[in-house]
This record gives structure tokens, C-alpha cells and sequence, in this order.
């Protein structure tokens, strides 16, 4: 007898239908609730595509133009939504296009299950036409993966897919399913998956923690909140603030916790890491409590480790227990989900007031500003900054556009200059730095949040990597606004080979095409803009454009990001110039 | 920190493609597996992986939190040399005709508890069931008659502490009602 190992929850009266492999995927997701998928039909997921046509009034499948581009938009559809994304490709080369797609989901803890076509069982292991071993490529990069040969398995396994890719700290799952088992008949019942035994989602809380935790922050007399997207995926900003507010401890985020407090907000003292804010950086090597929110201490937020923070007594909330001492060593670890564990000490902490220490945060602000921000956002350069351009979007949405950035120096300064008002609205590609993530995220984003402004930030570099996405932005209509800063090169390459390489700027320079005349054959309304005189117009035209939108400013080429922490040093060394 | 020989035991599922997932663990560090062994365990359908490195503690740690975030991994544990009890078998295939000239090596092999396990016109199969100095000690003292083949298992280890799998799996089966 097969031992359970999973449980399933009881319905009272479970649906029983005789029909293919590939309707039980269709019914699975519908059972999950899911509306919207990315895709690229192929020889082996055929009978998957058969029974999407059959279903298209309840499944829209948005047809990508290269399954990379479907990964990407079903990560861009989880980041704005919470909800688990789903991309499908055929075997072989579609499921190898998913792969980049995958890893950023990994690294960066996004929800997304993968289903992919593979070639039947018997020909398994016999290099058919288009077979891949994709569950052995995608091993290191799943949360889970596993191949389906027989059809009867796909309710429960579909259903563990969904449970796994989004319970505790989320991650991509993929499902290769062979095309017998697509053909094959089974019985079809579902049941939501709700456990299993060799996964624990959450760890459990460890209370003295929690007062140890609560104890050191009551005590401390220059604490430091660092928080990253674990507030967003613990839906814990609401706590956040609070606790924020509370204790008057000042708060910055990582890249990925963008957004989780508004911008605005007066305790919001920026980003940290490489091209972070002045402050935070500097003050994480003075601050005698660090405490780490939902993040992973990762290296661009770290520089140098052994000048990291030591002089603080470093307090880590994580839901992850591997992040635990992974890079930087907690002395009060407090496991769980930053959900509970944030309630939990929030019942502890003592009111106070910090605007002494708070202070000496505005004060770096004053010299970061004075150095950088307002030559930054009022340039008296003739060619625009990028800066400006990305205030002009804060000022035309008011704040309360979702911004999708792409990797490079636009993606530094989107991070640094956009506004925030409410969580869920920075999509970028952190962990992995994803060129080409932008354009098909913005569209996953959009599709998601149909009701919310999308602006997608791209580099002129970005933006070729993933440029045939134009094509679903045409066929969907979905309303996208695209922004290129396109400076002609691959900037932060270039600025590297500016700072460390002596000037030699090898493959960095782009020869560009005439993007507006790409953006016609879309039929995707577009203008191009070089002077400050017109960029306010542009803007506002974009933004009020009742469809997709292609803006390209041309800004100046070789601009740098500061500040920077140059690799190696430590984030107390952190460069205005 | 200093490196040593470090055992981690792993509690899995009896799943397709675990072997792999979880040597990926160790690749992706650049760690060497210096033996693996798969087997069942005292648990129905629990697999247990034995996998022996050579790392420093602060790195065993890391690896045995990656290696127990996977879905299908129930515990894992690091052990030194000195929490274990630990074996390894090895198989000596040699000539007969050099063998048998040499009563010597036949004492010697009954006085370190070897077996001889197969015996022919040809050759002898000899095999030696212990800690790895004993395994290469009968391996340097057979060389000289003709060593056709050899070969040894991975390590195999039991923990002198409890390692309290069966005690995970029914937690789990009492919140969840598994029957």
C-alpha cells in the first residue's frame, strides 16, 4: 500500500468525471482559481492547448512571443497580485526558454507554477524530437519539480504544485507532464492540497525569541530597521508600520521591499545597499540594533561582510530558517512568519522616540541631496537625467503607478527616485538582475492589476533582450506604458569599465534601431523626446494615453549611478562620487 | 575554521530525482562528496541518504539547512567522527595462484575478521567489513598477490544520539489526520 505523505482537503461532494490529462490541468487550475496564463503551444503540450480552446471563455491564455517572456509575465502577474502565476511551454526548446524565468522566480521568491510539455513515456530517455530533461535542468532552481507519466496522478500533483509554490517563503514549482499522460483518461476529483509531511512551511515561533527580540529594540538607543519583500509576502506592511510608528525607529528597505511603506512615509529613510541612499548605508555601521525584516542579507545589500554591522547587535525576523546565519550572523533569530512574529512583539515594544538618532538620517539625506538628488532631478546638464525622468512619472501618477524596471542603471534610479503609496507596486528583478525582465513582467503587472497604471522602466540594452513581447502588448491591447532611457549603452557596464577597467568600454557601446519605427509596426503609440522642454508633455501624454505607450528619452549617455558601494568595500565606504 | 570529515544523515521521501536534487546542494558550493550511500530506512518508505564531506562546521551547517528546505526531505543531521558508529565494505578480487602459495595472507586474513566469500580455479573474492584504515590496510597487505579488482561502499553510519524521525512523521499524521 502507497503511504499518504501529503493531505488533501475534504470536500463533501467531490466532482467525479471521466476526462483526458489534459482537461484535468485545465480543471485544476480553474479550481485554483486561475484566470489568466502565459504561454507557447508546441508539439508536446498540444492536448493542453486542444482543451484552452475548449475553455477560453473561463482561461485567457496570453499568447507570448517567446516562453521567456510568458515566465517573466506570470512572475510580473504574482508580484502585483499574491496570486500564483502560471506560465506553460512545450519540451525542448520551450522549456528551456523558461528556464531564466524560473531562477529569477527563484531568487527572488516569486509564486509561479510551470507546466511543460514532454514527449511520451516511451520515448523517454530515447533523445526524441524535442525531449529535454527539464526536470534535471530545472532542479537547483525549483522549490519543487516532477514529472508526470501517468495521468491519474495530475489532480494531486497539480494541487501540491499550487500549495508548495505559494505556502511559507513562496518559490517556482514545475510540473513536465508527458503527452500520453495528456491523452489518458482518469477520474477527476480535486482537492486542495493542505499539508505535507516532509515540508513545513512555517516554522514554529519560538516566544523567548520574540522577548529577547522585543527586549534588545525596547533597549536600544540607535536601532535600525532594515525590511525586504518578506513584509510584502507575510502581508505584514500594515504591522510594519505600526511597529514603525510605535517605536519611531527609522526603516529602509532593500530593493525587494520597495514599496511594502509608503515613500512618504516619515520614517522611510530609503533603500540600502549598493546604490542605496547615503544614510541607511552609512548608519547600518553605527546603529547598535539592526533589525532585519523578511530579508536575506544578501551581497549588494552587505558590501563587505566582515565590516558589516558589527558593532550591532543584529536581530533577524525570517521565515526561512536556512537565511538564518547564512551571511550574517543573528544574535537573536526569531523564526516564523513576519505576519505573526511582528504581531507577536509588537505587544512588547514600549512607545518611544528616536528623532535625535532619526536626526542624524536627515542630516546624510541633507548631503546625499546636496550632492547628488538635485543634480539628480534638476539637471542643468543640457541632456536629461535619468532622475528626471523617473520625478516626472512620480508627479504626472501621483505616486501611485506600479513600476516595473528592468536591470541596469535605469533600474538603480527607478529604485531610487520612484514613489510609492501603496504595497505590491515595485516589480523588478532583484536576485537574479534579469535583463529583459521589464517588458513581459509590465504585462503580467497590468493584466493583474488592470485598475493600477503600469510603467515599465527599460534600458535601451533591457529593452532588446525581450523586445518581441511588443507583439503581445499589440495583440492583447493590454495598456502598458513603456519608458526607454536609452543612453546607447549598457550603462552600468559601462560605468563599471569607467571606475575599474580604465575606460575601456569592450561591447558596451549599442548601435540602437530606430525604436519609434519598431514601435509603429506594433501600431503601440510612441514619441521620442531629448529635451527637458518636452519631457513634462510626454509624460502626461503617455499616462493619459488610453492605450499602450512607448516613450523613448534619450538622456544623457554617460551618466553614473551614486551613490555606490564599490564590490569589496564596506557599506560605511560608501561613494557620493 | 577548520576543515573535517563531517556525515550527514537525510530523511527522505522515496522520490524520483531527490538524488539529485540533493547532490545539486553540494555542487553548487563546489563541495566534494567524498561517498554517498541511499538505502531504506527504520521508517517505511523513508529513504536514508548517508553523504560524506569534508568541509568546515559553518559550511556542514549551511548545507544541511539548504538540503532540509527541500519539499521532500523530512530532517537532516550533521555528525562528527565521534557521534557515530560508522562502517565500510570492501570486495578484493585476487589471483588463486598467488593467493594460495601464501599461508600467511590467509592467516592474516582470518586473524582481521575478512571472509573469503567466493573461491575458484582462478580467483578469490575476499571481503573486509570495517573502518576505512582496516579496509586499506587489507588492500596494501593484497596488492603484492595480484589485486584484480577492488572496490568499497560508501560509509554507512548510525548516530549514538536518536535521531526521532518516526516522532516528525506522526506529528504530522496527528494535525493532519493521515490515516
Amino acid at each position: 500500500m502507497k503511504v499518504k505523505t501529503a493531505s488533501f482537503e475534504e470536500i463533501a461532494t467531490p466532482e467525479s468525471a471521466t476526462v483526458s490529462g489534459a482537461e484535468a490541468i485545465i480543471k485544476c487550475l480553474l479550481k485554483e482559481g486561475v484566470d489568466t496564463i502565459y504561454g507557447y503551444p508546441g508539439g508536446a503540450i498540444m492536448p493542453v492547448y486542444d482543451e484552452l480552446y475548449k475553455y477560453q471563455d473561463k482561461i485567457h491564455h496570453v499568447l507570448t512571443r517567446h516562453e521567456q517572456g510568458a515566465a517573466h509575465a506570470a512572475q510580473g502577474y504574482a508580484r502585483v497580485t499574491g496570486k500564483v502565476g502560471v506560465a506553460v511551454a512545450t519540451s525542448g526548446p520551450g522549456a528551456t526558454n523558461l528556464i531564466t524565468g524560473i531562477a529569477d522566480a527563484h531568487i527572488d521568491s516569486t509564486p509561479v507554477v510551470f507546466i511543460t510539455g514532454q514527449v511520451g513515456s516511451t520515448l523517454l530517455g530515447s533523445d526524441a524530437f524535442q525531449e529535454i530533461d527539464v526536470v534535471g535542468i530545472s532542479t537547483p532552481i525549483t522549490k519543487w519539480n516532477y514529472q508526470v507519466t501517468d495521468a491519474s496522478e495530475i489532480p494531486e500533483v497539480l494541487a501540491k504544485a499550487f500549495y508548495i509554490a505559494r505556502s511559507g517563503r513562496p518559490g517556482p514549482v514545475l510540473i513536465d507532464i508527458t503527452k500520453d499522460a495528456q491523452f489518458a483518461p482518469l477520474e477527476f476529483s480535486y482537492k486542495k492540497c493542505s499539508g505535507i509531511r516532509s515540508y513545513k512551511p512555517v516554522p514554529e515561533i519560538n516566544l523567548l525569541q520574540v522577548e529577547r527580540a522585543a527586549e534588545a529594540i525596547n533597549n536600544a538607543k540607535k536601532p535600525m530597521i532594515v525590511f525586504g519583500q518578506g513584509v510584502i509576502l507575510g502581508k505584514a506592511e500594515e504591522l510594519l508600520k505600526k511597529l514603525v510608528e510605535k517605536t519611531g525607529i527609522p526603516a529602509a528597505w532593500t530593493i525587494l521591499g520597495l514599496s511594502a511603506l509608503p515613500t512618504g512615509h516619515p520614517l522611510n529613510v530609503g533603500m540600502v545597499g549598493m546604490h542605496g541612499n547615503y544614510a541607511p548605508n552609512m548608519l547600518t555601521n553605527e546603529c547598535d540594533v539592526l533589525i532585519a525584516i523578511g530579508m536575506r542579507f544578501d551581497d549588494r545589500v552587505t558590501g563587505n561582510l566582515e565590516t558589516y554591522a558589527k558593532q550591532a547587535k543584529v536581530i533577524h525576523f525570517e521565515i526561512d530558517p536556512a537565511e538564518i546565519n547564512k551571511n550574517v550572523t543573528a544574535d537573536i533569530p526569531v523564526l516564523g512568519n513576519v505576519n505573526q512574529t511582528l504581531n507577536l512583539v509588537m505587544e512588547l515594544l514600549q512607545p518611544n522616540d528616536h528623532s535625535e538618532w532619526h536626526q542624524k538620517f536627515k542630516e546624510l539625506y541633507a548631503i546625499e541631496y546636496d550632492k547628488l538628488i538635485q543634480h539628480h532631478l534638476t539637471s542643468k546638464n543640457p541632456e536629461l537625467t535619468m532622475g528626471e525622468v523617473i520625478d516626472e512619472i512620480n508627479t504626472c501618477s501621483d505616486g501611485n503607478a506600479i513600476i516595473v524596471s528592468d536591470v541596469g542603471q535605469h533600474q538603480m534610479v527607478a529604485c531610487r527616485y520612484a514613489k510609492f503609496k501603496t504595497s505590491r507596486s515595485n516589480v523588478t528583478s532583484g536576485g537574479l538582475g534579469t535583463m529583459g525582465f521589464a517588458l513581459p513582467a509590465a504585462i503580467g503587472a497590468k493584466m493583474g492589476k488592470p485598475d493600477r497604471d503600469v510603467v515599465a522602466i527599460i534600458g535601451d540594452g533591457g529593452f532588446q533582450m525581450n523586445i518581441q513581447e511588443l507583439g503581445t502588448i499589440f495583440q492583447t491591447k493590454v495598456p502598458v506604458k513603456i519608458v526607454v532611457l536609452n543612453n546607447s549603452f549598457l550603462g552600468m557596464v559601462r560605468q563599471w569599465q569607467q571606475m575599474f577597467f580604465e575606460r575601456r568600454y569592450a561591447s558596451t557601446e549599442m548601435i540602437n534601431p530606430d525604436f519609434i519605427a519598431i514601435a509603429k509596426g506594433y501600431h503601440i503609440q510612441s514619441r521620442h523626446v531629448a529635451k527637458r522642454s518636452q519631457l513634462k508633455d510626454a509624460v502626461k501624454e503617455m499616462m493619459e494615453a488610453e492605450g499602450s505607450y512607448f516613450l523613448e528619452v534619450s538622456v544623457e549617455q554617460e551618466e553614473n549611478v551614486f551613490p555606490m558601494i564599490p564590490t569589496g568595500a564596506s557599506v560605511s565606504e560608501i561613494r557620493l562620487e | 575554521m577548520e576543515k573535517k570529515n563531517y556525515t550527514v544523515s537525510i530523511y527522505t521521501e522515496n522520490n524520483l530525482g531527490l538524488l539529485s536534487r540533493i547532490a545539486a546542494i553540494f555542487l553548487k558550493r563546489h563541495i566534494n562528496i567524498e561517498s554517498i550511500t541511499v538505502s531504506k530506512s527504520e521508517v517505511n518508505d523513508v529513504m536514508r541518504f548517508i553523504v560524506i564531506v569534508q568541509v568546515t562546521e559553518d559550511q556542514v551547517r549551511k548545507i544541511v539547512g539548504q538540503i532540509e528546505k527541500q519539499i521532500e526531505v523530512i530532517k537532516a543531521f550533521y555528525h562528527t567522527d565521534e557521534e557515530l558508529f560508522f562502517q565500510e565494505t570492501a570486495l578484493y578480487k585476487v589471483r588463486s595462484s598467488d593467493f594460495m602459495k601464501d599461508s600467511g595472507i590467509q592467516h592474516f586474513i582470518q586473524e582481521t575478521n575478512a571472509r573469503i566469500v567466493a573461491a575458484t580455479p582462478d580467483f578469490f573474492v575476499i571481503e573486509k567489513t570495517g573502518r576505512r584504515q582496516e579496509t586499506d590496510h587489507l588492500y596494501e597487505k593484497l596488492k603484492p598477490y595480484g589485486l584484480m579488482q577492488f572496490v568499497r561502499s560508501g560509509t554507512i553510519a548510525v548516530s549514538k544520539n536518536e535521531m526521532q524521525i518516526s516522532g516528525i512523521l506522526e506529528k504530522f499524521n496527528t494535525t493532519n489526520s493521515l490515516s
